[in-house]
C-alpha cells in the first residue's frame, strides 16, 4: 500500500492527542506480559460474560471489546480501516448485509481454515459457511449468529377477512409466493383501508434470496438484466403493490412504526429478531393480535446474522482466530443467545433445550426458539453474492420498489434500477 | 527584547492558528485534490492514477447534476425567504418592545435546539401518511402532499428545516447592525419628512449593506453544504436522498460515492467541484449584494 505514510503520520498526530486508537494489533502485549486481544462488534452479541470466562481460562490472554451501538457505522470502520492499512481490532464482527463488500476483499482477512484450530465438520448450517468461504476454498469468518425467516401476521385481520387465523390453518397461505399473493388479494378485497404486507422492499429481497443465482453469477458478472428470475420477482411484486396490497412504508421508518401500532398491514416477513421489533413497534396495546407461523413461502430464507473475522493487520492472528472459535462454539453461542438472543447458526445449538423451550409472550406464548431452528434448516443454499451485492440491493432494488409505491411506473422503475445496478457494479 | 525575539515571536504568536489551519484546513484541501485523480477505493490495494478521469465521469453524471439541482432549489427556497423574513424581524424587534430582551432570545431559540433532534421532528411532521403537516391540509381541504416523493415538496420540506433554524439566527446578526445605524441620520429624515417605509428602504437598508453582504455569503456557504437536513429527512432511507435521488444533495452524494460506494477518488472529485461552485456563487453573491443595495 503506497499511501500508508500518511495514514500513519494521522495515527501518530490523532494518537498523540488522544488515546492510542491506531495500529492495535502493533503493541498488543499489556503490562504484565498478557496478550491483548481486541474484538469490535456492533449491537449486542452477548460476549461479556463470555469473556470473562474466556479469560479465566486464559491467564495469559487480556480481552478489550470495542462496541460500536450501531452496524453501520462499524462497517465503515471496517472498511475505512481495512484501507488504511491499520487499525482493526483483531478479531472483527461482520454482519450479513456487508458480507458481499468483505469477501469482495477476501485477501485482507486470514483463512481462518489456515491460521484457525481444528473444527468439527458441520459446526455450522451448511449455507452459513458457504456464504463466507471465497471461491478458491477459504474461510473468511466463523459464523456467530443468524436471522432465519418465518412469517408473521395479524391473527384479528385475518379473522375479519376470513382467513384462517390458527398458526396451523394459515400455513396454506403461506406456502408459496403464488398462495401468499392470492391471499393478499382475498384480504384487500375484504379489509379496507389495511394492506397485505408492509413494504414492497422487504417482501421482493426475501424472494430474490431465494433465487438460485442473484444480481452476479459466480464469475461475478453482473447478471441483473439478463436473469429473467429476478425480472420476473420484480414484475410479481410490483404488480401486487399495484392491486393495493402494500402498505408503502418503507422499512425502519417512523411511518412504518406508526404503521405498526395503527395495523395498517396484516403480515410481515419476520427474520427471528424481527419479533422484538414487531413488540416494540406495535407495543401492548396489539399484544396477542400479532402471531408467528413456521412456514415461509417457497421454503424459508434468513436475514441478518454476523460473522466473527481476523483481518490480516492483526498481529496475534492465531491467538485470535483461537478466541474466534472459541466464542462461536455451540456451548458460547447458546450462552449469548440467552443473553442477548441472538439467534445461533450452529447446528448443536439449534437442538438445545434452552432453545428449544424458549417461548415469546408478546406472540401468544409460541415456542419461538423451536419453531425458528425449524426454519433455520428449511434454508437450502446460500445464494452467491458478488461484490456489490450490498449496495445493490441497499441503494437501487429497495429505494425502486419504494418509487413504485410512491406512483412510478413499474417499467420504467425497473430500468431505473438496472442502470442503478450497472453503476453500483463498476 | 532581544533583536531575535522581536524578530520572531510575533510570529511564533500567531503560529498556532496557522499550524491548526495547515493540518486541519489546508492538507484535508490540497489531499482530497490529490485523491481525486486516483480510482481509489476504500481498501483498495493500489490506488491507480487515473488524471481528470473522475471529473470527466462527474460531468457526465446526471446524479450528480441532479444532486446539483436540488442543492441550488433548496438553497434558494431557504435562502432568500429567510434573509427577508431576518429583516423583518430584525426591523419589528429594534421597535420599542416590552420585554425586549425575551423577545430577542425567543427568535434564537430555534437555533439553540439540536439539529438532528429537530430534523427527526420535522421528518417526523412531513411524513406522508400519518405526518402533521398533510392532516392539517386535509382540514383545510387541501389533498395530502407525498413530501418524500415529490421534488418539489421534498424541497419546501426541507427549506422549512434550515429556515425555521437560521431565520432568528440571521435576524439578529441583521439587529446589531440595525442598532449601530446613527440616530440622527433618522432623525434628519423625519424632520425631512420622510415616512417609515421611506426612511426604511432609504436609510436601514442600505447601511446595513456590509452585514447583508456577511449574512448572504455565510448562508451561501452552508446552504450549498446542506446535509444534515436530507440524511435525516428519511432516516431509514439512506443517502440516496429519496427513492429517485428527489432531495439527494452534492455532499450527500459525495457522502453516498464515499462511505456507501466506498469510492474516495469519485468523492474528492465532488468534494473539490463544489469547493470551486461555492466560492464562485459566493463570490456573485458578493458582488450583486455590492451593487445592488446602495
Amino acid at each position: 500500500m503506497r499511501h500508508r505514510w500518511i495514514s500513519v503520520l494521522i495515527c501518530a498526530a490523532v494518537s498523540a492527542a488522544a488515546t492510542t486508537a491506531c495500529g492495535t494489533g502493533g503493541a498488543s502485549q499489556t503490562a504484565d506480559g498478557k496478550t491483548e486481544l481486541t474484538i469490535a462488534t456492533f449491537n449486542e452479541f452477548g460476549y461479556e460474560e463470555l469473556f470473562a470466562e474466556y479469560e479465566a481460562a486464559h491467564p495469559d490472554v487480556k480481552i478489550t471489546q470495542r462496541k460500536t451501538g450501531q452496524g453501520q457505522p462499524h462497517h465503515q470502520n471496517l472498511f475505512t480501516k481495512l484501507g488504511a492499512g491499520s487499525g482493526l481490532a483483531d478479531i472483527e464482527g461482520v454482519e450479513e448485509g456487508y458480507l458481499s463488500q468483505v469477501m469482495s476483499k477476501a485477501s485482507q482477512f486470514n483463512d481462518l481454515k489456515e491460521i484457525g484450530p481444528k473444527i468439527e465438520d458441520g459446526r455450522w448450517l451448511d449455507w452459513k459457511t458457504q456464504a463466507v468461504t471465497t471461491k478458491d476454498g477459504k474461510l473468511i469468518g466463523y459464523g456467530t449468529d443468524i436471522g432465519p425467516l418465518a412469517m408473521c401476521y395479524r391473527k384479528d385481520l385475518f379473522e375479519q377477512a376470513g382467513l384462517p387465523s390458527d398458526p396451523e390453518g394459515v400455513k396454506a397461505l403461506f406456502a408459496t409466493w403464488d398462495s401468499y399473493f392470492a391471499a393478499g388479494d382475498q384480504f384487500v378485497a375484504k379489509v379496507p383501508g389495511v394492506a397485505w404486507f408492509d413494504s414492497a422492499a422487504q417482501v421482493y429481497n426475501a424472494m430474490h434470496n431465494q433465487l438460485e443465482t442473484g444480481y452476479y453469477d459466480k464469475s461475478d458478472k453482473l447478471v441483473v438484466d439478463t436473469n429473467s428470475a429476478i425480472k420476473a420477482n420484480w414484475t410479481t411484486v410490483t404488480s401486487a403493490v399495484a392491486k393495493g396490497q402494500s402498505a408503502r412504508l418503507g422499512a425502519f421508518s417512523n411511518e412504518w412504526n406508526t404503521g405498526f401500532k395503527l395495523g395498517k398491514f396484516a403480515t410481515k416477513t419476520c427474520p427471528s429478531w424481527m419479533l422484538g421489533v414487531v413488540e416494540t413497534q406495535a407495543g401492548p396495546e396489539n399484544k396477542d393480535k400479532w402471531a408467528v407461523t413456521d412456514a415461509f413461502p417457497n421454503g424459508g430464507g434468513n436475514w441478518g446474522g454476523s460473522y466473527l473475522s481476523v483481518p490480516k493487520q492483526s498481529k496475534n492472528a492465531k491467538k485470535a482466530a483461537e478466541l474466534a472459535a472459541w466464542l462461536t462454539a455451540p456451548e458460547q453461542q447458546i450462552k449469548a443467545f440467552k443473553a442477548k438472543g441472538t439467534f445461533p447458526s450452529q447446528v448443536k445449538a439449534l437442538d438445545a433445550p434452552e432453545l428449544l423451550e424458549q417461548t415469546n409472550a408478546y406472540f401468544g406464548n409460541v415456542k419461538a426458539g423451536a419453531l425458528f431452528a425449524t426454519q433455520a434448516k428449511k434454508i437450502k443454499a446460500a445464494q452467491y453474492k458478488g461484490p456489490a451485492d450490498g449496495q445493490i440491493q441497499e441503494t437501487v432494488f429497495s429505494p425502486a420498489l419504494q418509487s413504485v409505491e410512491q406512483g412510478k411506473n413499474a417499467d420504467e422503475a425497473w430500468a431505473t434500477a438496472v442502470e442503478g445496478a450497472k453503476k453500483a457494479a463498476k | 527584547m532581544s533583536n531575535v525575539d522581536a524578530k520572531i515571536s510575533p510570529y511564533l504568536f500567531v503560529a498556532p492558528f496557522f499550524v491548526l489551519f495547515a493540518a486541519v484546513g489546508l492538507f484535508p484541501l490540497l489531499y482530497t485534490a490529490y485523491v481525486s485523480l486516483f480510482d481509489w477505493e476504500v481498501g483498495a490495494d493500489e490506488p491507480g492514477f487515473i488524471g481528470l478521469e473522475n471529473y470527466r465521469t462527474l460531468f457526465e453524471d446526471d446524479q450528480f447534476w441532479n444532486a446539483l439541482f436540488n442543492t441550488f432549489s433548496i438553497f434558494v427556497l431557504s435562502s432568500v425567504p429567510q434573509i427577508v423574513i431576518a429583516v423583518v424581524i430584525a426591523a419589528l424587534l429594534n421597535a420599542n418592545l416590552r420585554a425586549r430582551t425575551g423577545w430577542r432570545m425567543g427568535v434564537l431559540l430555534p437555533y439553540v435546539a439540536s439539529l438532528v433532534a429537530l430534523t427527526i421532528i420535522f421528518g417526523n411532521l412531513f411524513g406522508p401518511q400519518y405526518g402533521l403537516v398533510n392532516d392539517v391540509l386535509g382540514i383545510i381541504g387541501i389533498d395530502p402532499i407525498d413530501w418524500q416523493a415529490s421534488t418539489f415538496g421534498s424541497h419546501v420540506a426541507i427549506a422549512s428545516m434550515v429556515n425555521w433554524r437560521w431565520t432568528g439566527y440571521n435576524a439578529l446578526i441583521i439587529l446589531a447592525a440595525m442598532q449601530a445605524i446613527p440616530r440622527d441620520v433618522y432623525e434628519a429624515a423625519l424632520v425631512d419628512g420622510a415616512s417609515a417605509l421611506r426612511r426604511f428602504f432609504s436609510i436601514t437598508l442600505p447601511m446595513l449593506k456590509p452585514t447583508l453582504i456577511f449574512v448572504i455569503v455565510t448562508s451561501t456557504i452552508g446552504g450549498l453544504q446542506i446535509f444534515t437536513e436530507p440524511k435525516l429527512f428519511e432516516p431509514s432511507g439512506g443517502s440516496g436522498g429519496g427513492t429517485e435521488h428527489q432531495y439527494q444533495t452534492v455532499v450527500l452524494y459525495l457522502y453516498q460515492s464515499a462511505f456507501q460506494g466506498l469510492d474516495l477518488g469519485y468523492a474528492s472529485a465532488i468534494a473539490w467541484v463544489l469547493f470551486l461552485i461555492v466560492i464562485a456563487v459566493a463570490g456573485l453573491n458578493f458582488f450583486i449584494t455590492r451593487r445592488a443595495v446602495r
